[in-house]
């Protein structure tokens, strides 16, 4: 059993990543206008070009 | 039906039923009810006042763009502002509907942003971004901080708990346990003292000014557990709470985030309302310079310069042009009034045909505007105060929840053989089973699935509270003008004139903005070719066509001799050619399509009807009658509404109050609840708890379903809330529930009060 001693610390990192990319996205206004954001991705082609 | 399928699909169309009522280049009868329907290029006032200077030196300008709804006005807006040499950045906020530009090149002028957006079609008002709370915004992001940190901390925490409780079944080490709970309580810890400061400081603040809400028990319970939890950790026990507390964190932490979020929605409507009265003037200087100028920032004596369209911004005399006046939304009289020179006009009202050059006699606070605001405001403050079901709740909870708490573990250390130890555990284990888990799900979830419910409708909830006071309406006040009716002329159709007249008369009246003319056009299927015409503000127009003069306009203007009022408070519009004789167009402002069937399904409903009015009884009292309403008051000044208000209040009547106009605004805040529809003036959407959109009054009647629906389901949750307790606290004051229950009964009853808040939106 002396493997999870290896394994918490790495399954903990690997949660932290996803928790900082979170609060990450969050603090880079990524959710500042879910609305908007969901058809900018499928309208943007057009805005490109200018 | 697969339901899941069934709501997938009812929330597409809402999506396309709201969009209708947006969409860009100015297409005819697009939202504004009170608006002759524009063609294309729409006012939009000078914006140059509210540009701000950021610290990097670049200008700034942000914008509420009003008709935006639909995602096809995004890349719209940003590229015809991208397009206008100099723009750095235009960024449209969906969700919001908010317009963020900036620049660096100071030679722009903010006039070209919103000369570019009225030629699109757009309303865009720009507004200090100062006024609009950015703490509030500051707020919501902690909260959504917290609740991913609690989130994260849960389901590890969670994970290592399982590990422990089937390793209590077989035969895990006490060692392996024991890092199992020290690796929790590290994870813990922090998580507690991070995402726990919401509660911590909302309780912290109530028990020094000597009340308890329902934080406290939280606070104390989550605190309580962790503590007990790390004490057993050191003697190396077996049982630790920290999953439950950190759980209980996160289940509330999303209650919380729900009510914040719904909230956050209600406010943005709110701010936007708010911030559409802060439209600037173009105010003209002794050297005949024209500056544009925050219109709360206006002094008497000034001279303004307004533009068919513009709303008055203040209260004055006119000293130069002539126009008609729309007041509707004023004085609730459906006929615009002619200004010319020395006439007094008011702010809020809106010339339609001629410019004017007024001279400020009072402005702001001291304008009739800003005396029907302080009738509002008074009104609305005297409101007697509605104790939430929630807050009801909170009441009797927190004390019971302590009481029990502190009976078992008083209970336990006489009782018990055990000493303070397994008495402590005794009562942690009250205090997380009854910690208002489903409790803080309850209302807010509920609410949640019926503000996305109405919105469906194409209704606005702008209070929290709304829906609940909307099922305890028993009583319905309508106001005519705009409500009940839409606030505008119609044709009568068949009285008198000829195809071949209706299409000459469109000709003419396309080029005005008269309301009479507006409803003439609106009449014709396609439209003829326009002529240019010449316009006598109040009068009416004339044109030559084929070498022959036509006119249309009044019975003055025609040349028709007068006789005697005409029939039925109905409008009337003349055309005379030369040569032949005059034709007459009759006009009654309609009541909207769906009026007598809504105000059928109320009266269903159990609700009492009444009509409120300022317009004329002899306007009032036939439509009351084909509507079958019998309570009718008409001529009604702002001041009698209120009191008629007041009257009903006192006979014990919870009154939904719906209108529309600015003399229906002090109505409104009185009332127990209020509704405007969304062409109601500024104010009135301020005042009102609710607004809704579109041609129909229908969302009145959803509304008020909806709402009783919820008030139900919330009962609903918090008996199952009540019921869950029954049966737990019990078990837990015995001794009985170990972390894993505790964990069970918490997720589980959590669940159902979210599923059962669910079964609103699958119905409606």
């Amino acid at each position: 059993m002396t493997v999870i001693i290896y394994l918490l610390p790495v399954a903990l990192f690997l949660g932290l990543l996803g928790l900082g990319a979170f609060l990450w996205c969050l603090k880079d206004h990524q959710y500042d206008d879910l609305k908007g954001a969901a058809y900018r991705a499928v309208m943007d082609q057009d805005a490109a070009e200018d | 039906m697969n339901r899941i399928a069934k709501s997938a699909t009812d929330s597409l169309g809402a999506e396309t039923a709201l969009n209708m009522g947006c969409c860009p280049p100015g297409q005819p009868g697009a939202g504004y009810g009170h608006l002759p329907s524009a063609p294309l290029a729409v006012p939009n006032a000078d914006p140059s006042a509210y540009v701000r200077r950021k610290s990097d030196g670049a200008f700034e300008l942000f914008l509420i763009v009003e008709n935006i709804t639909c995602p096809a006005c995004v890349p719209d807006i940003e590229k015809a502002l991208g397009r206008i040499p100099g723009v750095d950045q235009a960024r449209v906020n969906l969700t919001l509907g908010r317009l963020h530009v900036t620049w660096r090149d100071p030679a722009l002028q903010a006039g070209q942003i919103s000369a570019t957006l009225s030629a699109h079609g757009y309303r865009a008002i720009a507004y200090n971004a100062a006024m609009l709370d950015r703490l509030e915004d500051d707020r919501d992001r902690r909260l959504l901080r917290a609740l991913a940190v609690a989130g994260f901390a849960s389901a590890n925490i969670m994970l290592l708990s399982v590990s422990i409780w089937s390793g209590n079944v077989t035969d895990m080490g006490t060692a392996t346990r024991d890092f199992f709970h020290w690796v929790s309580a590290l994870i813990a810890l922090p998580t507690i003292a991070y995402a726990g400061q919401p509660f911590f400081a909302s309780a912290w603040s109530a028990l020094r000014a000597g009340r308890v809400n329902m934080d406290v028990p939280i606070s104390l319970g989550v605190l309580l557990a962790t503590l007990a939890s790390v004490m057993e950790s050191v003697r190396s026990g077996v049982h630790a709470y920290f999953d439950a507390a950190v759980m209980l964190l996160f289940f509330l932490l999303i209650g919380r985030y729900l009510e914040q979020n719904m909230r956050g929605r209600t406010r943005s409507v709110a701010a936007n309302l708010l911030a559409l009265k802060a439209v600037a003037a173009t105010v003209i200087e002794p050297s005949g310079q024209r500056r544009s100028y925050p219109a709360d920032q206006l002094k008497p004596g000034m001279t303004v310069f307004v533009a068919p369209g513009d709303r008055i911004p203040a209260d004055g005399i006119v000293i130069r042009g002539r126009s008609d006046v729309d007041a509707s939304l004023v004085t609730g009289e459906s006929l615009p009034v002619v200004a010319g020179v020395n006439s007094q006009v008011y702010a809020g009202t809106l010339p339609l045909t001629g410019t004017l050059d007024i001279t400020v006699t009072s402005a702001d606070q001291d304008t009739l505007l800003g005396q029907i605001v302080e009738l509002m405001t008074a009104a609305a403050s005297a409101k007697s105060g509605h104790a939430l079901l929630a807050d009801r709740a909170a009441r009797y909870y927190a004390p019971t929840v302590h009481v029990l708490a502190a009976a078992t573990f008083l209970g336990w250390l006489l009782l018990g053989s055990g000493g303070w130890h397994p008495a402590l555990m005794c009562a942690v284990a009250v205090l997380i089973i009854t910690c208002p888990c489903a409790l803080g799900l309850a209302i807010p979830a509920v609410q949640t699935v019926a503000t996305g419910a109405l919105l469906r409708w194409g209704v606005l909830l702008k209070s929290g509270d709304g829906l609940e006071r909307l099922a305890g309406a028993d009583t319905v006040v309508f106001d005519k003008t705009g409500t009940l009716t839409l606030g505008r002329p119609e044709l009568i159709a068949g009285t008198g004139y000829t195809h071949d007249n209706l299409t000459l008369a469109a000709r003419l009246a396309q080029s005005t903005r008269h309301p009479l003319a507006t409803a003439l056009t609106r009449a014709l299927p396609a439209l003829p070719h326009a002529v240019p015409v010449h316009e006598a503000a109040g009068l009416g127009v004339s044109a030559v066509i084929d070498g022959q003069l036509v006119k249309l306009g009044s019975r003055f203007w025609c040349d028709v001799p007068e006789d005697g009022p005409p029939e039925n408070g109905a409008s009337e519009l003349w055309l005379k050619k030369q040569g032949s004789a005059p034709v007459r167009f009759s006009f009654r402002d309609m009541p909207r399509s769906d009026a007598a069937e809504v105000i059928a399904a109320l009266k269903s409903l159990g609700l009492r009807i009444e009509i409120l009015s300022g317009d004329r009884a002899s306007a009032v009292r036939p439509l009351a009658r084909a509507l079958s309403v019998d309570a009718v008051t008409a001529e009604a000044r702002p001041d009698t509404k209120l009191t008629r208000l007041q009257a009903l209040s006192q006979q014990g009547r919870k009154v939904l109050m719906v209108g529309d106009g600015l003399n229906d605004a002090p109505a409104l805040a009185a009332a127990y609840v209020s509704m405007s529809p969304s062409s109601a003036a500024d104010i009135s959407q301020t005042a009102a708890d609710i607004v809704f959109r579109g041609e129909n009054l229908w969302p009145v009647v959803q509304s008020i379903r909806i709402g009783r629906a919820s008030k139900r389901r919330m009962i609903e949750n918090l008996a199952l809330a009540i019921i869950y307790n029954i049966i737990a606290v019990p078990l837990a004051m015995a001794g009985w529930v170990t972390p894993l229950i505790a964990a069970l009964a918490m997720s589980g009853s959590s669940v159902i009060v979210v599923l059962n808040a669910l079964r609103l939106g699958w119905r409606t």
